[in-house]
């Protein structure tokens, strides 16, 4: 009786101590591209914990009200958590073993959006022919500059 | 409340401002900047009904044949020719956002095409028949598909006059970043809603039409393009009968 009395004490203190370990140890270790910056959006327990409150509701923003700004959109979290290849090649974040797939296959959550949704990002969103106005927003608002939007502006420049 | 109001006030004023000092010194290049910057709605302001977008197709300008604006679409939007999925489908099941259409007077003989995609109707059936509440019409008139209320039924593709919906029949892998689309979900043209959001102004057809067939704006600015156009030239509504009030005119049929 005493040994199940001990045994129990030892469990609940484990459970209480486990509560005040650092959230980086919990969970299967993860692949980030420290290429694009060290720090998420949000401290990462809180991402782990909210990151679908968060997309949630930038969700129905974006697709209502047209509101795109970065902060919680997927598409940007994909441009940052998709890693390359040896080849150079972008790997799906669903792939197993990927930033998404990881955390959803050890907790075991059906992972939805990539049914829909890209899980890579495209060398340029922007259309190949490149208007000058086009050209002046993204100057403007300083909207991602990839290698081929960059070619076709100076491709462009060069012929005129 | 009240904050915000002076908030408005002030940007309102600083736009103005600026606006009148860059028309009145700088070289062409930089008004140009101007004019983007102006049109761009800032990324956190949701779109209002102060502007409903909509598409000019002047049928005498579009070339038989040509098909660049159905091209365009599909890279910009990656269905069709523009993305490697749907291969399992056959031509009846898979995604058209635009199509070209013929048109033959039976009685002279002549012959035209045309560009046919969803017409953002101001009173979209599609929307009147949806379940879901998927199928919405945008503040500034675009009509879209909510794909993730959208269970598949596809009534709205059964109502649509213009036969502008397509339904999705296998998985996708090989989507945009901009356009999600996925398997049992309806789609259409969304006038590439993604690119007005970004400001560019245009839409991948309109950009990608070489006969400038196709012209795209505001038609509740007195001032765009194509409202003086259609306050120079009869425009006619396809269906006109069912008082949709299309957001996509035509000219030439």
């Amino acid at each position: 009786m005493k040994q199940i009395r001990n045994l129990f004490i030892i469990l609940t203190l484990s459970l209480v101590m486990s509560g005040g370990v650092m959230a980086d140890s919990v969970g299967p270790e993860l692949k980030i591209n420290r290429a694009n910056g060290d720090k998420c959006v949000l401290p990462a327990d809180e991402m782990r914990k909210d990151h679908m409150t968060h997309l949630d509701h930038q969700r129905d923003d974006t697709m209502h009200d047209g509101i795109r700004t970065k902060k919680f959109s997927l598409k940007e979290c994909i441009n940052c958590h998709a890693n390359k290849d040896e080849a150079g090649q972008y790997i799906p974040v669903n792939a197993p073993g990927e930033f998404c797939q990881t955390c959803h296959a050890y907790t075991s959550v059906k992972l939805d959006c990539f049914e829909c949704h890209a899980t890579k990002p495209r060398d340029t969103a922007f259309h190949p022919i490149v208007t000058d106005k086009m050209k002046a927003f993204a100057d403007v608002h300083e909207a991602p500059k990839t290698k081929s939007m960059l070619d076709a502006i100076a491709k462009k420049d060069g012929a005129k | 409340m009240n904050e915000q109001k002076i908030d408005q006030y002030r940007r309102d004023f600083f736009s103005k401002a600026t606006a009148t000092a860059a028309t009145g010194a700088i070289a062409p290049g930089v008004m140009l900047m101007q004019v983007g910057q102006a049109q761009a709605r800032p990324l956190d302001e949701a779109v209002s009904d102060k502007q409903r977008w909509g598409l000019l197709v002047d049928s005498n300008k579009c070339a038989d044949g040509c098909s660049d604006c159905v091209k365009a679409c599909e890279s910009e939007n990656a269905w069709g020719s523009g993305s490697s999925d749907e291969q399992k489908s056959d031509a009846s099941q898979k995604a058209q956002w635009i199509r070209t259409v013929t048109l033959k007077n039976k009685l002279t003989g002549s012959e035209h095409q045309l560009p046919m995609m969803c017409q953002h109707c101001e009173e979209p059936p599609c929307v009147d028949v949806c379940p879901t509440g998927a199928s919405f019409k945008r503040a500034d008139g675009i009509v879209l598909v909510d794909k993730h209320i959208c269970i598949g039924c596809r009534y709205c593709m059964m109502a649509c006059p213009y036969k502008a919906r397509s339904f999705i029949h296998e998985n996708l892998h090989d989507q945009a970043p901009d356009v999600p689309r996925g398997k049992g979900t309806v789609e259409s043209c969304t006038l590439c809603v993604h690119k007005i959001d970004r400001g560019d102004g245009t839409t991948a057809c309109a950009e990608a039409c070489t006969h400038k067939a196709i012209l795209f704006g505001d038609l509740k600015d007195p001032n765009s393009e194509i409202a003086i156009e259609m306050k120079k030239h009869a425009t006619t509504q396809i269906r006109a009968d069912l008082n949709l009030n299309t957001g996509v005119r035509y000219r030439g049929i």
